[in-house]
């Protein structure tokens, strides 16, 4: 029989303590009234939240002390970030740091980026978006065209990439670029590059999502210079390295945790009393939930051994993805109110609006629906 | 989806591979293809393949999950939900599963280790229980009990005349009003139990973990059972869909080689992964205070993801799959009856929903937090 690598072993106390001390942080700043939770996503980028939840040694955990970071088990940041999450935090400024850049840049960066970058990012001072998607190079991620050519010590980068959340308040990217030839598999040829966006060369252009928000963008490079410490692997190496920095991107719970708030206001909004339809309707999305929660703990117990499980990142990808778009279409047919985004004191009606423009991109962002049941299809052995 | 569980550590492992291997070659050697159809909705005797239940039954394989201090094997309830699956797998036409939980769950509440098969009596209408000068009589009537005309002994929930709930092991269950069949054509026989007795010893408290308010434990003990088996019948079903496509060519190639086949196998192969992962939780919270809201988890999360798993391998098999020359019926009409039994996903939905609406919004993420504290 088909196999996958998941099991209920529990999670270590180590990480079960941690969950204490990051309510207690997350309880204060929800007291100081520096978040509204149904307002806010993941996705939302606050610097001066990222910048506190660093000082409270919440970002960087599983990274090297030498580097600025806490040494602990994967485990207990699977933990912080599940609690982030159910919170509502606004963890867009050092989430893509703390979940795939940094340990991408720790384990295959030059020693040299790794000292300028990585304390910086343990602090929660410095943001990294994702730079792989451009215009014509979207699930066929092999088909990039931005070019990086050998300039002495230096590379030049031209081209563009697209989609990039966060691009205009990130201090860094991490971008697959072409400096060589696909090859047969078309996967040859691929490099990764940490591109300083403060540096000349790069210009970002806004792009409006469905609702008017500012949150993706376009980054044109022109002769764009990087020096070779900022080469993330060695020339060459960027598919084998983007495909391991994706079971990262892919297996955790902002897949299928990222309208969690609405649930609650759900919850709260049927009341202690529901009709039977609310009832079994609520509990069918808490045991779906439930499943996801083991899926997803799972996956971070083989992450931290070190394995990577591509097929079963792929699997908490899709079943959370299908779960989280479906649970704004069960908030509406069990409460009938019309969703707002200004409907003040209202927190069931702006959850549900703010959800429902969002909604779409969850099954797009980070690998399609379509995209990831071809990843379990090969798993499976039928490719 | 693996019959191996990767989490054991040395010493349990190797008991638990012994178990499961000594079962392999039970099933090997009694389990034929004309001893599944001679049982399928047979009403005579063939409904009970006797060599089968009397090698299991020597095995010791129903004492699986009783601790050894009470005569039993003692394994983990892991392992045990691991042999359960493997029934589900195999359309098993026998209450082993029955048995193993009812057999722990009687052990649980200080009574001994049963010798032969027990089945366990699903909720319907209540059964009531009175006190007389030599033990208890009974009063109510059993629908849909597996196996209930078979086996030696049955357990239900009653309730008496205070209306507290007691659990009742009947070693002479009632006449048999009626011999039913579920769409698998296992036997579920109607019972009367109306003047059935049962010595003081054979009425005790359930466990307290067993037990919570409006869900007896005769019926968690028979939802926790049905999850798990539930899991190993859509295993079946994925692995005969798997095969099938990679072998059946149209159009000159594998079925395999289509990217609309590649997604449905990829969607069941996501609702397989789900329904285990929940179904590992309840078989680690056996015992322990969270199993009813683990078990309620399980069969709200496995009885959903049954009809997804027979709608998609039904339509990856095409005609042949329709046929009763194939197997695929065996584990697809398991599924449709096994997520009703016992509580349907609907039922145990409700029950969910209904905690949870009453904890508020606030309270459901330690709620979900501490569920999955207590696999282990
Ligand atoms: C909110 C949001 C934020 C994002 N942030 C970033 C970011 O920070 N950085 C970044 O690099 N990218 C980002 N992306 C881009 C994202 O990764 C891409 O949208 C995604 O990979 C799909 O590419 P595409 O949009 O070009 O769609 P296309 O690849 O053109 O796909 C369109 C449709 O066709 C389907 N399709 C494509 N190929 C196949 C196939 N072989 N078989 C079957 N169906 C197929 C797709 O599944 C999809 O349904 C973001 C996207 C969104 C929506």
């Amino acid at each position: 029989m088909q196999s996958f690598r998941f099991s209920a072993e529990p999670l270590p106390a180590e990480a079960e303590a941690a969950r204490a001390a990051v309510r207690v942080f997350l309880d204060a700043e929800l007291a100081a009234g520096h978040f509204v939770p149904h307002r806010t996503s993941w996705t939302t980028f606050d610097a001066g939240f990222s910048r506190r939840a660093g000082a409270a040694g919440f970002i960087g955990l599983t990274m090297p002390a030498a580097y600025g970071g806490h040494e602990r088990s994967g485990l207990v940041r699977f933990v912080v970030t599940e609690e982030m999450l159910a919170a509502g935090a606004p963890c867009g400024a050092h989430w893509i740091s703390d979940r795939q850049s940094g340990p991408q840049i720790l384990r295959h960066g030059s020693e040299a980026a790794k000292r300028a970058i990585l304390p910086r990012i343990c602090r929660g001072e410095c943001a990294f978006g994702i730079g792989m998607s451009e215009p014509n190079s979207g699930s066929d991620l092999a088909a990039v065209r931005t070019r990086a050519a050998r300039d002495g010590d230096d590379w030049l980068i031209n081209g563009s990439k697209i989609w990039t959340t966060n691009a205009h308040q990130v201090d860094y990217l991490l971008a697959l670029v072409r400096t060589g030839e696909p090859g047969p598999d078309r996967h040859g040829g691929l490099t990764q590059f940490i591109i300083d966006m403060a540096a000349p060369g790069v210009t970002v252009r806004p792009i409006l999502d469905l609702s008017g928000h500012h949150e993706f963008n376009e980054v044109f490079f022109t002769d764009y210079r990087v020096p070779d410490a900022m080469m993330v692997g060695a020339e060459g190496e960027g598919w084998g390295l983007v495909t391991e920095e994706l079971a990262f991107e892919r297996s955790g719970p902002d897949r299928f945790l990222s309208d969690y708030r609405l649930l609650v206001e759900l919850v709260d909004r049927i009341g202690p009393e529901p009709d039977r339809f609310q009832a079994v309707e609520t509990g069918r999305m808490v045991a779906q939930l439930t499943a996801l929660l083991g899926m997803s703990a799972s996956v971070a117990r083989l992450l931290d051994k070190g394995v990577v499980p591509g097929v079963e990142a792929a699997l908490v990808k899709d079943v959370g993805n299908s779960f989280e778009r479906a649970v704004p279409e069960i908030a509406r047919r069990l409460v009938p109110v019309e969703p707002s985004l200004t409907a003040q004191g209202e927190p069931f009606r702006e959850a549900l609006g703010g959800v429902t423009l969002r909604a779409p991109s969850f099954t797009l962002r980070g690998g399609t629906r379509e995209v990831l049941r071809g990843v379990i299809a090969r798993g499976l052995g039928l490719r | 989806m693996n019959t191996t569980n990767h989490a054991q550590d040395g010493a349990a492992d190797e008991v638990a591979d012994i178990v499961l291997d000594q079962f392999e070659r039970l099933l090997a050697q009694h389990l034929s293809p004309q001893v599944l159809a001679a049982c399928d909705g047979a009403v005579d005797d063939a409904a009970w393949p006797a060599d089968l239940w009397r090698a299991l039954n020597d095995s010791g394989l129903p004492l699986a999950l009783v601790p050894e201090a009470a005569d039993g094997i003692g394994l983990e309830a892991r392992t045990a939900a691991l042999l359960i699956r493997r029934c589900g797998q195999a359309a098993l036409p026998l209450p082993l599963p029955e048995t193993i939980a009812g057999a722990a769950l009687w052990a649980a509440a200080g009574g001994g280790a049963p010798e032969d098969a027990l089945t366990l009596v699903p909720a319907g209408s209540p059964v009531r229980i009175t006190r007389r000068a030599d033990g208890f009589v009974l009063d109510g009537r059993a629908a849909q009990v597996p196996w209930g005309g078979s086996v030696a002994a049955l357990l239900v929930d009653a309730i008496d005349a205070a209306g507290v709930r007691h659990l009742v092991r009947i070693t002479a269950p009632g006449t048999v009003r009626d011999p039913r069949h579920n769409l698998a054509g296992e036997p579920r026989d109607a019972l009367d139990l109306t003047g059935c007795t049962a010595a003081i010893d054979e009425v005790r408290t359930a466990p307290d973990w067993a037990a919570e308010v409006g869900v007896g434990s005769v019926e968690a003990a028979g939802a926790w059972v049905r999850a798990q088996q539930l899991v190993g019948a859509m295993e079946t079903c994925l692995a005969s869909a798997l095969d099938h496509a990679r072998e059946r060519q149209q159009f000159g190639r594998p079925l395999a080689k289509f990217q609309a086949i590649q997604h449905m196998l990829a969607e069941a192969a996501g609702h397989v992964a789900a329904a285990t992962a929940s179904a590992d939780l309840a078989a680690a919270c056996w015992g322990d205070a969270r199993f009813v809201l683990a078990t309620a988890m399980a069969k709200a999360r496995c009885g959903e993801a049954a009809g997804h798993v027979a709608e998609i391998c039904h339509q990856i098999h095409g005609a042949m799959g329709f046929t009763q020359e194939h197997p695929l019926h065996r584990a697809t009409r398991r599924l449709w009856s096994w997520r009703d039994e016992f509580g349907s996903d609907a039922r145990w939905q409700e029950r969910i929903g209904r905690a949870v609406c009453a904890g508020g919004g606030t309270a459901l993420w330690p709620m979900l937090v501490r569920l999955r504290a207590g696999a282990g």
